[in-house]
Protein backbone atom coordinates (compact mmCIF):
# COMPACT_ATOMS: atom_id res chain seq x y z
CA UNK A 1 0.00 0.00 0.00
CA UNK A 2 1.45 3.23 -1.09
CA UNK A 3 0.32 4.83 2.18
CA UNK A 4 2.14 2.85 4.57
CA UNK A 5 5.50 2.84 2.13
CA UNK A 6 4.97 6.85 2.33
CA UNK A 7 4.93 6.34 6.17
CA UNK A 8 7.97 4.25 6.43
CA UNK A 9 9.64 6.64 4.28
CA UNK A 10 8.77 9.91 6.87
CA UNK A 11 9.87 7.27 9.77
CA UNK A 12 12.88 6.59 8.36
CA UNK A 13 14.09 9.99 7.05
CA UNK A 14 13.88 11.12 11.02
CA UNK A 15 15.49 8.47 12.12
CA UNK A 16 18.64 9.01 10.44
CA UNK A 17 21.92 10.06 12.62
CA UNK A 18 22.93 13.63 12.69
CA UNK A 19 26.47 12.83 10.78
CA UNK A 20 24.25 10.69 7.78
CA UNK A 21 21.68 13.49 7.44
CA UNK A 22 24.84 16.84 7.54
CA UNK A 23 27.16 14.38 4.56
CA UNK A 24 23.81 14.16 2.76
CA UNK A 25 23.16 17.49 2.71
CA UNK A 26 26.48 18.42 1.71
CA UNK A 27 26.40 16.01 -1.23
CA UNK A 28 23.01 17.67 -1.75
CA UNK A 29 24.50 21.14 -1.94
CA UNK A 30 28.00 20.04 -3.56
CA UNK A 31 27.12 21.13 -7.26
CA UNK A 32 26.31 24.44 -6.26
CA UNK A 33 29.35 24.97 -4.41
CA UNK A 34 31.10 23.91 -6.76
CA UNK A 35 29.87 25.89 -9.64
CA UNK A 36 30.18 29.17 -6.98
CA UNK A 37 33.88 28.23 -5.86
CA UNK A 38 34.86 27.82 -9.60
CA UNK A 39 33.17 30.92 -10.83
CA UNK A 40 35.32 33.05 -7.51
CA UNK A 41 38.77 31.34 -8.90
CA UNK A 42 38.05 31.78 -12.70
CA UNK A 43 37.10 35.29 -11.62
CA UNK A 44 39.97 35.66 -9.09
CA UNK A 45 43.06 34.49 -11.78
CA UNK A 46 40.90 36.01 -15.24
CA UNK A 47 40.99 39.49 -13.46
CA UNK A 48 44.82 39.13 -12.61
CA UNK A 49 45.88 37.49 -16.39
CA UNK A 50 43.79 40.00 -18.11
CA UNK A 51 45.30 42.51 -16.46
CA UNK A 52 42.01 44.52 -16.09
CA UNK A 53 41.39 47.81 -14.24
CA UNK A 54 40.22 47.62 -10.76
CA UNK A 55 37.10 49.80 -11.51
CA UNK A 56 35.91 47.46 -14.45
CA UNK A 57 35.81 44.39 -12.37
CA UNK A 58 37.57 44.23 -8.71
CA UNK A 59 38.96 40.74 -7.80
CA UNK A 60 37.06 38.86 -5.44
CA UNK A 61 40.00 39.05 -3.07
CA UNK A 62 40.17 42.87 -3.31
CA UNK A 63 35.69 42.98 -2.63
CA UNK A 64 37.27 40.34 0.64
CA UNK A 65 39.30 42.71 1.47
CA UNK A 66 37.01 45.62 1.28
CA UNK A 67 34.44 43.92 3.14
CA UNK A 68 36.82 43.71 6.14
CA UNK A 69 38.07 47.18 6.33
CA UNK A 70 34.91 48.93 5.43
CA UNK A 71 32.90 46.65 7.87
CA UNK A 72 32.17 49.31 10.17
CA UNK A 73 30.12 51.78 7.89
CA UNK A 74 28.68 48.63 5.74
CA UNK A 75 27.80 47.62 9.41
CA UNK A 76 25.80 50.44 10.48
CA UNK A 77 24.89 51.14 6.43
CA UNK A 78 23.31 47.63 6.38
CA UNK A 79 21.03 48.57 10.01
CA UNK A 80 19.62 51.05 8.46
CA UNK A 81 18.87 49.87 5.36
CA UNK A 82 17.25 46.92 6.70
CA UNK A 83 15.63 48.65 9.25
CA UNK A 84 13.62 50.63 6.12
CA UNK A 85 13.16 46.80 3.87
CA UNK A 86 11.92 45.32 7.14
CA UNK A 87 9.72 48.24 8.29
CA UNK A 88 8.11 48.53 5.12
CA UNK A 89 7.78 45.04 4.25
CA UNK A 90 6.05 44.96 8.19
CA UNK A 91 3.23 47.65 6.92
CA UNK A 92 2.88 46.53 3.59
CA UNK A 93 2.28 42.89 4.37
CA UNK A 94 0.13 43.98 7.18
CA UNK A 95 -2.15 46.40 4.88
CA UNK A 96 -2.22 43.54 2.14
CA UNK A 97 -3.05 41.17 4.64
CA UNK A 98 -5.84 43.19 5.62
CA UNK A 99 -7.11 44.77 2.56
CA UNK A 100 -7.20 40.92 1.62
CA UNK A 101 -9.94 39.87 4.26
CA UNK A 102 -11.64 43.11 3.52
CA UNK A 103 -11.65 42.10 0.07
CA UNK A 104 -12.87 38.86 -0.24
CA UNK A 105 -15.39 39.63 2.27
CA UNK A 106 -17.28 42.09 0.24
CA UNK A 107 -17.93 42.62 -3.38
CA UNK A 108 -18.70 46.51 -2.47
CA UNK A 109 -15.01 46.94 -1.06
CA UNK A 110 -13.30 44.38 -4.18
CA UNK A 111 -14.77 47.15 -6.53
CA UNK A 112 -13.75 49.73 -4.65
CA UNK A 113 -10.21 48.92 -4.33
CA UNK A 114 -9.03 46.40 -6.25
CA UNK A 115 -8.79 49.34 -9.19
CA UNK A 116 -7.05 51.81 -7.06
CA UNK A 117 -4.75 49.14 -5.99
CA UNK A 118 -3.84 47.81 -9.34
CA UNK A 119 -3.52 51.34 -10.17
CA UNK A 120 -1.12 51.98 -7.41
CA UNK A 121 0.87 48.77 -8.41
CA UNK A 122 1.62 50.45 -11.86
CA UNK A 123 3.26 53.26 -10.68
CA UNK A 124 7.13 53.40 -11.18
CA UNK A 125 8.86 52.86 -8.00
CA UNK A 126 11.37 55.32 -9.51
CA UNK A 127 9.17 58.18 -9.97
CA UNK A 128 7.45 57.46 -6.15
CA UNK A 129 11.17 57.72 -4.46
CA UNK A 130 11.31 61.25 -4.65
CA UNK A 131 8.01 62.54 -4.15
CA UNK A 132 8.29 60.40 -1.14
CA UNK A 133 10.92 62.21 0.10
CA UNK A 134 9.30 65.31 -0.47
CA UNK A 135 6.19 64.32 1.49
CA UNK A 136 8.09 62.62 4.30
CA UNK A 137 11.39 64.46 4.54
CA UNK A 138 14.25 63.55 2.84
CA UNK A 139 15.70 62.37 5.96
CA UNK A 140 12.99 60.48 7.92
CA UNK A 141 13.32 56.87 6.86
CA UNK A 142 10.11 56.64 6.29
CA UNK A 143 10.33 57.99 2.95
CA UNK A 144 12.35 54.49 2.04
CA UNK A 145 9.74 52.33 3.85
CA UNK A 146 6.59 53.84 1.78
CA UNK A 147 8.69 52.99 -1.41
CA UNK A 148 8.92 49.58 -0.30
CA UNK A 149 5.00 49.49 1.11
CA UNK A 150 4.02 50.34 -2.34
CA UNK A 151 6.20 47.67 -3.65
CA UNK A 152 4.56 44.99 -1.55
CA UNK A 153 1.15 45.87 -0.89
CA UNK A 154 -0.14 44.49 -4.21
CA UNK A 155 1.38 41.30 -4.45
CA UNK A 156 0.61 40.57 -0.70
CA UNK A 157 -3.36 41.70 -1.37
CA UNK A 158 -3.81 39.97 -4.53
CA UNK A 159 -2.47 36.20 -3.84
CA UNK A 160 -3.70 36.61 -0.31
CA UNK A 161 -7.03 37.26 -1.89
CA UNK A 162 -7.30 34.49 -3.96
CA UNK A 163 -5.81 32.39 -1.11
CA UNK A 164 -9.15 33.61 0.73
CA UNK A 165 -11.68 33.19 -1.91
CA UNK A 166 -10.22 29.98 -3.82
CA UNK A 167 -11.74 27.73 -1.67
CA UNK A 168 -13.21 23.72 -3.07
CA UNK A 169 -16.79 24.44 -3.57
CA UNK A 170 -17.87 21.20 -1.76
CA UNK A 171 -15.47 22.35 1.23
CA UNK A 172 -17.62 24.89 1.82
CA UNK A 173 -20.67 23.15 1.57
CA UNK A 174 -19.68 20.50 3.67
CA UNK A 175 -19.07 23.22 6.51
CA UNK A 176 -22.43 24.26 5.58
CA UNK A 177 -23.50 20.88 6.42
CA UNK A 178 -22.16 20.75 10.09
CA UNK A 179 -24.19 23.88 9.75
CA UNK A 180 -20.66 26.21 10.84
CA UNK A 181 -20.69 29.87 10.58
CA UNK A 182 -19.19 32.36 8.22
CA UNK A 183 -16.73 32.70 10.87
CA UNK A 184 -16.32 28.95 11.56
CA UNK A 185 -15.58 28.89 7.49
CA UNK A 186 -13.05 31.75 8.17
CA UNK A 187 -10.97 29.88 10.56
CA UNK A 188 -11.28 26.58 10.07
CA UNK A 189 -11.55 26.85 5.73
CA UNK A 190 -10.06 29.82 4.42
CA UNK A 191 -7.43 31.40 6.47
CA UNK A 192 -5.66 27.86 6.37
CA UNK A 193 -6.55 27.38 2.53
CA UNK A 194 -4.99 31.09 1.78
CA UNK A 195 -1.74 30.44 3.94
CA UNK A 196 0.33 28.61 1.41
CA UNK A 197 -0.80 31.92 -0.84
CA UNK A 198 0.55 34.15 1.84
CA UNK A 199 4.23 32.67 1.99
CA UNK A 200 4.44 32.46 -2.14
CA UNK A 201 3.93 36.24 -1.66
CA UNK A 202 5.61 36.76 1.48
CA UNK A 203 8.88 35.26 -0.29
CA UNK A 204 8.72 37.15 -3.32
CA UNK A 205 8.05 40.79 -0.84
CA UNK A 206 11.19 39.88 0.95
CA UNK A 207 13.43 40.57 -2.14
CA UNK A 208 11.14 43.37 -2.95
CA UNK A 209 11.47 45.08 -0.10
CA UNK A 210 15.32 44.96 -0.13
CA UNK A 211 15.25 46.12 -3.68
CA UNK A 212 12.97 49.36 -2.97
CA UNK A 213 14.71 50.33 -0.16
CA UNK A 214 18.08 50.28 -1.47
CA UNK A 215 16.71 52.38 -4.86
CA UNK A 216 14.67 54.59 -2.90
CA UNK A 217 18.62 55.72 -0.90
CA UNK A 218 19.45 56.68 -4.61
CA UNK A 219 17.63 59.50 -4.39
CA UNK A 220 19.05 60.80 -1.10
CA UNK A 221 18.67 60.88 2.46
CA UNK A 222 21.02 59.91 5.14
CA UNK A 223 24.59 58.45 3.97
CA UNK A 224 24.33 55.75 6.27
CA UNK A 225 22.64 53.53 4.16
CA UNK A 226 23.22 50.82 1.58
CA UNK A 227 22.08 52.80 -1.28
CA UNK A 228 24.35 55.65 -0.73
CA UNK A 229 27.41 53.64 -0.12
CA UNK A 230 26.85 52.12 -3.33
CA UNK A 231 26.18 55.80 -5.21
CA UNK A 232 29.20 57.37 -2.90
CA UNK A 233 31.98 54.87 -3.63
CA UNK A 234 31.63 54.25 -7.23
CA UNK A 235 31.31 57.98 -7.92
CA UNK A 236 34.74 57.55 -5.65
CA UNK A 237 35.77 55.17 -8.41
CA UNK A 238 36.07 52.55 -4.90
CA UNK A 239 34.18 49.78 -7.00
CA UNK A 240 35.64 47.50 -4.72
CA UNK A 241 33.56 49.07 -1.87
CA UNK A 242 30.78 49.36 -4.23
CA UNK A 243 30.88 45.41 -4.75
CA UNK A 244 31.34 45.13 -1.13
CA UNK A 245 28.14 46.73 -0.35
CA UNK A 246 26.10 44.78 -3.36
CA UNK A 247 27.32 41.47 -1.26
CA UNK A 248 26.20 42.73 1.84
CA UNK A 249 22.94 44.07 0.48
CA UNK A 250 22.54 40.33 -1.47
CA UNK A 251 23.43 38.74 2.04
CA UNK A 252 20.87 40.35 3.59
CA UNK A 253 18.41 39.46 0.92
CA UNK A 254 19.06 35.62 1.23
CA UNK A 255 19.04 35.88 4.92
CA UNK A 256 15.26 37.71 4.89
CA UNK A 257 14.37 34.97 2.04
CA UNK A 258 16.04 32.04 4.44
CA UNK A 259 14.05 33.10 7.75
CA UNK A 260 11.16 33.09 5.55
CA UNK A 261 11.40 29.62 4.27
CA UNK A 262 12.17 28.21 8.03
CA UNK A 263 9.15 30.00 9.08
CA UNK A 264 7.15 28.59 6.02
CA UNK A 265 8.16 24.95 7.16
CA UNK A 266 7.37 25.35 10.92
CA UNK A 267 3.83 26.67 9.85
CA UNK A 268 2.53 24.88 6.98
CA UNK A 269 4.58 21.56 6.69
CA UNK A 270 1.47 19.79 5.56
CA UNK A 271 1.47 21.76 2.28
CA UNK A 272 2.94 19.85 -1.42
CA UNK A 273 5.77 22.30 -1.63
CA UNK A 274 7.38 21.09 1.62
CA UNK A 275 6.94 17.64 0.77
CA UNK A 276 8.47 18.11 -2.72
CA UNK A 277 11.48 19.92 -0.24
CA UNK A 278 11.67 17.15 1.75
CA UNK A 279 12.74 14.76 -0.27
CA UNK B 1 -38.01 -5.06 0.45
CA UNK B 2 -40.82 -3.65 2.15
CA UNK B 3 -43.35 -6.55 2.26
CA UNK B 4 -42.14 -8.62 -0.98
CA UNK B 5 -42.09 -12.33 -0.10
CA UNK B 6 -39.15 -14.35 -0.83
CA UNK B 7 -37.87 -14.49 -3.78
CA UNK B 8 -35.64 -16.49 -6.70
CA UNK B 9 -32.21 -16.27 -5.47
CA UNK B 10 -32.42 -15.89 -1.54
CA UNK B 11 -31.51 -19.64 -1.53
CA UNK B 12 -28.04 -18.26 -2.30
CA UNK B 13 -28.06 -16.79 1.47
CA UNK B 14 -29.15 -19.66 2.80
CA UNK B 15 -25.74 -19.21 5.22
CA UNK B 16 -27.19 -15.40 6.55
CA UNK B 17 -26.08 -15.10 9.92
CA UNK B 18 -29.15 -14.20 12.01
CA UNK B 19 -27.91 -10.93 13.62
CA UNK B 20 -27.53 -9.37 10.53
CA UNK B 21 -30.65 -9.80 9.13
CA UNK B 22 -32.48 -7.62 11.35
CA UNK B 23 -33.10 -4.81 9.86
CA UNK B 24 -34.74 -6.54 7.06
CA UNK B 25 -37.08 -7.75 9.34
CA UNK B 26 -37.98 -4.65 10.86
CA UNK B 27 -38.28 -3.04 7.35
CA UNK B 28 -40.53 -6.04 6.29
CA UNK B 29 -43.15 -5.88 9.54
CA UNK B 30 -43.57 -1.99 7.89
CA UNK B 31 -43.12 -0.28 11.95
CA UNK B 32 -40.97 2.35 9.18
CA UNK B 33 -41.56 6.22 9.44
CA UNK B 34 -40.51 8.45 7.06
CA UNK B 35 -37.22 10.58 7.06
CA UNK B 36 -37.14 12.25 4.04
CA UNK B 37 -40.19 13.81 1.95
CA UNK B 38 -39.66 15.21 -1.69
CA UNK B 39 -42.82 16.38 -2.52
CA UNK B 40 -44.12 18.50 -6.16
CA UNK B 41 -40.56 19.70 -6.45
CA UNK B 42 -39.27 21.24 -9.30
CA UNK B 43 -36.13 22.78 -9.84
CA UNK B 44 -34.85 24.96 -12.64
CA UNK B 45 -31.71 26.38 -13.25
CA UNK B 46 -31.40 29.57 -15.08
CA UNK B 47 -28.01 29.96 -17.01
CA UNK B 48 -27.09 31.99 -19.83
CA UNK B 49 -28.00 29.58 -22.56
CA UNK B 50 -31.79 30.09 -20.99
CA UNK B 51 -33.88 27.70 -18.77
CA UNK B 52 -32.85 24.15 -17.76
CA UNK B 53 -35.59 21.72 -16.47
CA UNK B 54 -33.50 20.14 -13.80
CA UNK B 55 -35.80 18.72 -11.82
CA UNK B 56 -40.03 17.85 -12.41
CA UNK B 57 -42.69 16.66 -10.81
CA UNK B 58 -40.62 14.98 -8.18
CA UNK B 59 -42.34 12.87 -4.98
CA UNK B 60 -40.35 10.51 -3.33
CA UNK B 61 -40.57 9.21 0.54
CA UNK B 62 -37.31 7.73 1.89
CA UNK B 63 -38.29 5.80 5.48
CA UNK B 64 -35.72 5.74 7.87
CA UNK B 65 -33.02 3.12 8.07
CA UNK B 66 -33.66 2.40 4.13
CA UNK B 67 -30.46 2.65 1.89
CA UNK B 68 -32.05 4.39 -1.36
CA UNK B 69 -30.06 4.90 -4.38
CA UNK B 70 -30.54 7.45 -7.31
CA UNK B 71 -29.39 6.44 -10.30
CA UNK B 72 -29.67 7.88 -14.18
CA UNK B 73 -27.74 8.59 -16.75
CA UNK B 74 -25.81 12.41 -16.20
CA UNK B 75 -28.15 15.33 -16.46
CA UNK B 76 -31.21 13.61 -14.91
CA UNK B 77 -30.50 15.48 -11.87
CA UNK B 78 -29.68 12.94 -8.77
CA UNK B 79 -27.38 15.00 -7.55
CA UNK B 80 -29.42 17.68 -7.49
CA UNK B 81 -31.97 16.02 -6.09
CA UNK B 82 -29.59 14.89 -3.08
CA UNK B 83 -28.50 18.32 -2.69
CA UNK B 84 -32.55 19.83 -2.37
CA UNK B 85 -32.77 16.93 0.05
CA UNK B 86 -29.28 18.45 1.90
CA UNK B 87 -30.36 22.00 1.90
CA UNK B 88 -27.65 22.54 -0.32
CA UNK B 89 -30.01 24.22 -2.84
CA UNK B 90 -33.36 25.54 -2.77
CA UNK B 91 -36.38 23.62 -5.01
CA UNK B 92 -37.91 26.16 -7.29
CA UNK B 93 -41.36 24.82 -5.93
CA UNK B 94 -42.76 22.11 -4.22
CA UNK B 95 -41.31 20.69 -0.66
CA UNK B 96 -38.63 18.96 1.38
CA UNK B 97 -39.51 17.78 4.26
CA UNK B 98 -36.54 16.30 6.96
CA UNK B 99 -37.51 14.56 10.29
CA UNK B 100 -41.06 16.29 9.63
CA UNK B 101 -39.41 20.16 9.67
CA UNK B 102 -38.12 21.91 6.04
CA UNK B 103 -34.66 20.60 5.18
CA UNK B 104 -33.14 23.87 6.01
CA UNK B 105 -34.10 23.59 9.51
CA UNK B 106 -32.69 19.75 9.39
CA UNK B 107 -29.58 21.12 8.46
CA UNK B 108 -28.94 23.71 11.22
CA UNK B 109 -30.35 20.55 13.51
CA UNK B 110 -27.11 18.72 11.85
CA UNK B 111 -29.58 15.90 10.35
CA UNK B 112 -27.11 15.52 7.68
CA UNK B 113 -23.55 14.01 6.76
CA UNK B 114 -22.01 14.32 3.62
CA UNK B 115 -19.72 12.48 1.27
CA UNK B 116 -18.93 13.81 -2.24
CA UNK B 117 -17.23 11.99 -4.69
CA UNK B 118 -13.70 13.59 -3.96
CA UNK B 119 -12.87 12.88 -0.17
CA UNK B 120 -12.29 17.02 0.50
CA UNK B 121 -10.37 16.48 3.32
CA UNK B 122 -8.10 19.49 4.07
CA UNK B 123 -4.59 18.77 4.03
CA UNK B 124 -3.49 20.83 7.12
CA UNK B 125 -5.16 18.27 9.28
CA UNK B 126 -4.58 14.65 10.26
CA UNK B 127 -6.39 11.85 9.82
CA UNK B 128 -8.04 12.94 13.51
CA UNK B 129 -8.58 16.07 13.14
CA UNK B 130 -10.43 15.89 9.81
CA UNK B 131 -13.16 13.88 11.39
CA UNK B 132 -13.08 15.66 14.13
CA UNK B 133 -13.78 19.07 12.06
CA UNK B 134 -17.75 18.86 12.52
CA UNK B 135 -17.74 18.34 16.05
CA UNK B 136 -15.28 20.82 16.62
CA UNK B 137 -18.26 23.41 14.96
CA UNK B 138 -20.78 22.28 16.86
CA UNK B 139 -18.80 23.28 19.72
CA UNK B 140 -17.85 19.71 21.26
CA UNK B 141 -15.19 19.56 24.40
CA UNK B 142 -12.16 18.14 23.49
CA UNK B 143 -12.97 14.70 25.25
CA UNK B 144 -16.21 14.10 23.72
CA UNK B 145 -14.52 14.71 20.59
CA UNK B 146 -11.48 12.15 20.63
CA UNK B 147 -13.83 9.56 21.91
CA UNK B 148 -16.46 10.02 19.24
CA UNK B 149 -12.88 10.31 16.53
CA UNK B 150 -11.67 7.09 18.17
CA UNK B 151 -14.96 5.70 17.45
CA UNK B 152 -15.29 6.64 13.89
CA UNK B 153 -12.07 5.95 12.80
CA UNK B 154 -12.85 1.85 14.75
CA UNK B 155 -15.79 2.42 12.52
CA UNK B 156 -14.35 2.59 9.20
CA UNK B 157 -11.00 0.48 10.02
CA UNK B 158 -8.35 3.34 10.31
CA UNK B 159 -7.71 3.32 13.65
CA UNK B 160 -3.67 2.84 13.61
CA UNK B 161 -3.84 6.25 10.44
CA UNK B 162 -4.80 8.15 12.99
CA UNK B 163 -2.23 10.68 12.88
CA UNK B 164 -1.48 10.55 9.31
CA UNK B 165 -2.09 13.37 7.02
CA UNK B 166 -4.50 12.83 3.83
CA UNK B 167 -1.44 12.93 1.43
CA UNK B 168 -0.13 9.19 2.99
CA UNK B 169 -2.97 7.91 2.50
CA UNK B 170 -4.55 6.06 -0.84
CA UNK B 171 -7.82 7.48 -2.50
CA UNK B 172 -10.05 4.31 -0.94
CA UNK B 173 -8.81 5.41 2.32
CA UNK B 174 -9.20 9.13 1.72
CA UNK B 175 -12.95 8.60 1.01
CA UNK B 176 -13.45 5.89 4.09
CA UNK B 177 -12.01 9.36 6.68
CA UNK B 178 -14.94 11.63 4.65
CA UNK B 179 -17.21 9.11 5.71
CA UNK B 180 -15.87 9.08 9.06
CA UNK B 181 -16.36 12.41 9.42
CA UNK B 182 -19.92 12.72 7.69
CA UNK B 183 -20.75 10.23 10.29
CA UNK B 184 -19.27 12.31 13.10
CA UNK B 185 -22.26 14.15 14.30
CA UNK B 186 -24.17 10.70 14.34
CA UNK B 187 -26.71 12.29 11.80
CA UNK B 188 -29.63 10.53 10.79
CA UNK B 189 -28.83 10.97 7.31
CA UNK B 190 -26.22 9.89 5.20
CA UNK B 191 -26.08 11.73 2.10
CA UNK B 192 -23.72 10.34 -1.22
CA UNK B 193 -22.83 11.49 -4.14
CA UNK B 194 -21.01 9.36 -5.80
CA UNK B 195 -18.81 8.82 -3.73
CA UNK B 196 -16.95 5.47 -4.97
CA UNK B 197 -17.10 7.20 -8.76
CA UNK B 198 -13.13 8.08 -8.68
CA UNK B 199 -12.02 4.26 -6.94
CA UNK B 200 -11.00 1.74 -9.60
CA UNK B 201 -13.40 -1.28 -9.87
CA UNK B 202 -11.72 -3.71 -6.98
CA UNK B 203 -11.75 -0.97 -4.54
CA UNK B 204 -15.14 -0.08 -5.62
CA UNK B 205 -16.68 -3.44 -4.85
CA UNK B 206 -14.69 -3.54 -1.54
CA UNK B 207 -15.89 -0.08 0.18
CA UNK B 208 -19.52 -1.08 -0.73
CA UNK B 209 -19.01 -3.92 1.29
CA UNK B 210 -17.77 -1.47 4.13
CA UNK B 211 -20.61 0.94 3.42
CA UNK B 212 -22.93 -1.89 3.83
CA UNK B 213 -21.62 -2.85 7.11
CA UNK B 214 -21.30 0.70 8.03
CA UNK B 215 -24.81 1.17 7.30
CA UNK B 216 -25.88 -1.87 9.20
CA UNK B 217 -23.76 -0.87 12.26
CA UNK B 218 -25.11 2.84 12.51
CA UNK B 219 -28.94 2.10 11.60
CA UNK B 220 -28.43 5.53 9.33
CA UNK B 221 -30.66 6.37 6.07
CA UNK B 222 -28.63 7.04 3.20
CA UNK B 223 -29.25 8.22 0.32
CA UNK B 224 -26.82 7.53 -2.26
CA UNK B 225 -26.29 8.91 -5.63
CA UNK B 226 -24.60 6.91 -8.65
CA UNK B 227 -24.29 5.85 -12.26
CA UNK B 228 -23.41 2.26 -11.47
CA UNK B 229 -25.75 -0.06 -11.89
CA UNK B 230 -24.30 -2.86 -9.90
CA UNK B 231 -23.12 -0.49 -7.05
CA UNK B 232 -26.87 0.53 -6.61
CA UNK B 233 -28.32 -3.12 -6.90
CA UNK B 234 -25.87 -4.11 -4.03
CA UNK B 235 -26.67 -1.59 -1.97
CA UNK B 236 -29.92 -0.86 -1.72
CA UNK B 237 -32.96 -1.22 0.10
CA UNK B 238 -34.72 0.38 -3.18
CA UNK B 239 -33.05 1.42 -6.21
CA UNK B 240 -34.78 4.83 -7.89
CA UNK B 241 -34.14 5.40 -11.59
CA UNK B 242 -34.27 8.89 -13.48
CA UNK B 243 -34.01 9.93 -16.67
CA UNK B 244 -33.15 13.37 -18.13
CA UNK B 245 -34.60 17.00 -19.55
CA UNK B 246 -36.02 17.33 -17.61
CA UNK B 247 -35.34 15.33 -14.58
CA UNK B 248 -37.87 12.69 -13.22
CA UNK B 249 -38.40 9.55 -11.66
CA UNK B 250 -39.12 7.08 -13.73
CA UNK B 251 -39.51 4.02 -11.56
CA UNK B 252 -38.54 2.79 -7.83
CA UNK B 253 -37.00 -0.73 -7.93
CA UNK B 254 -37.54 -2.78 -5.06
CA UNK B 255 -34.54 -4.68 -3.96
CA UNK B 256 -35.12 -7.95 -2.48
CA UNK B 257 -31.80 -9.73 -2.49
CA UNK B 258 -30.90 -10.97 1.56
CA UNK B 259 -28.33 -9.41 3.62
CA UNK B 260 -26.09 -9.45 4.88
CA UNK B 261 -25.15 -9.25 0.89
CA UNK B 262 -21.77 -10.55 0.01
CA UNK B 263 -19.12 -11.44 -2.95
CA UNK B 264 -21.25 -14.85 -3.02
CA UNK B 265 -24.33 -12.23 -3.59
CA UNK B 266 -22.88 -10.68 -7.06
CA UNK B 267 -23.18 -14.09 -8.14
CA UNK B 268 -26.75 -14.97 -7.85
CA UNK B 269 -29.08 -15.13 -10.08
CA UNK B 270 -31.69 -12.44 -8.70
CA UNK B 271 -28.63 -9.88 -8.47
CA UNK B 272 -28.24 -10.66 -12.35
CA UNK B 273 -32.13 -10.06 -12.66
CA UNK B 274 -32.01 -6.98 -10.90
CA UNK B 275 -29.35 -5.79 -13.01
CA UNK B 276 -30.99 -6.08 -16.02
CA UNK B 277 -34.12 -4.82 -14.45
CA UNK B 278 -32.60 -1.41 -13.62
CA UNK B 279 -30.63 -1.67 -16.61
CA UNK B 280 -33.61 -2.09 -19.43
CA UNK B 281 -35.21 0.98 -17.64
CA UNK B 282 -32.70 3.08 -17.77
CA UNK B 283 -32.78 2.35 -21.58
CA UNK B 284 -36.44 3.80 -21.52
CA UNK B 285 -37.98 0.23 -21.91
CA UNK B 286 -40.78 -1.03 -19.93
CA UNK B 287 -39.14 -4.59 -17.91
CA UNK B 288 -43.04 -5.87 -18.26
CA UNK B 289 -42.09 -5.63 -22.27
CA UNK B 290 -39.43 -8.64 -21.97
CA UNK B 291 -39.93 -12.32 -22.68
CA UNK B 292 -39.02 -13.68 -19.81
CA UNK B 293 -41.53 -11.68 -17.44
CA UNK B 294 -38.37 -11.31 -14.74
CA UNK B 295 -40.43 -7.86 -13.48
CA UNK B 296 -44.05 -7.57 -12.36
CA UNK B 297 -46.33 -4.52 -13.74
CA UNK B 298 -46.93 -3.96 -9.84
CA UNK B 299 -43.39 -3.33 -8.60
CA UNK B 300 -43.54 -0.40 -11.58
CA UNK B 301 -46.19 1.36 -9.64
CA UNK B 302 -43.75 1.22 -6.70
CA UNK B 303 -43.81 4.07 -4.21
CA UNK B 304 -42.76 7.16 -5.18
CA UNK B 305 -42.73 6.85 -8.38
CA UNK B 306 -44.23 8.85 -10.48
CA UNK B 307 -45.43 9.91 -14.28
Amino acid sequence: MTALAGESDITSRRRVPAARRIARQIRYQAPAIVVAVAVLVIWELGVTALNMQQFILPRPSAIAAALVTESPTLQVAAGNTLFEALGGLAIGVSAGVLTAFAVSRWARVREAILPIAIGASAIPIIAAAPIFSNWFGILNPFSKMAVVILLVYFPMLINVARGLTQVEPSAVELMQASAASEGQVLRKVRIPNALPYFFTALKVCTTLSLIGAVVAEYFGGSSDVLGRVIVQSSSRLRFDITWAAITVAALSGILMYLVVLMVERVVIPWHASQRVAES
Amino acid sequence: MAGRAPGPGDEAMSGTPENMADRDIKEVGGATTSVVTVSGVNKVFDTSGGRTNALEGIDLTINTGEFVSLIGPSGCGKSTLLRLIGDLTAPTSGTVTVNGKPARQARLDRDYGIVFQAPVLFDWRSVQANVALPLEVKGMSRRERDERVRAMLELVELRDFARHYPYQLSGGMQQRVSIARALALQPSILLMDEPFGALDEMTRERMNSEVQRIWQQTGTTVVFVTHSIPEAVFLSSRVVVMSPRPGRIVRVIDVDLPRPRTDDTRETARYFELITEVRETLRGRRAGERADGVASAERTMAEGAVG
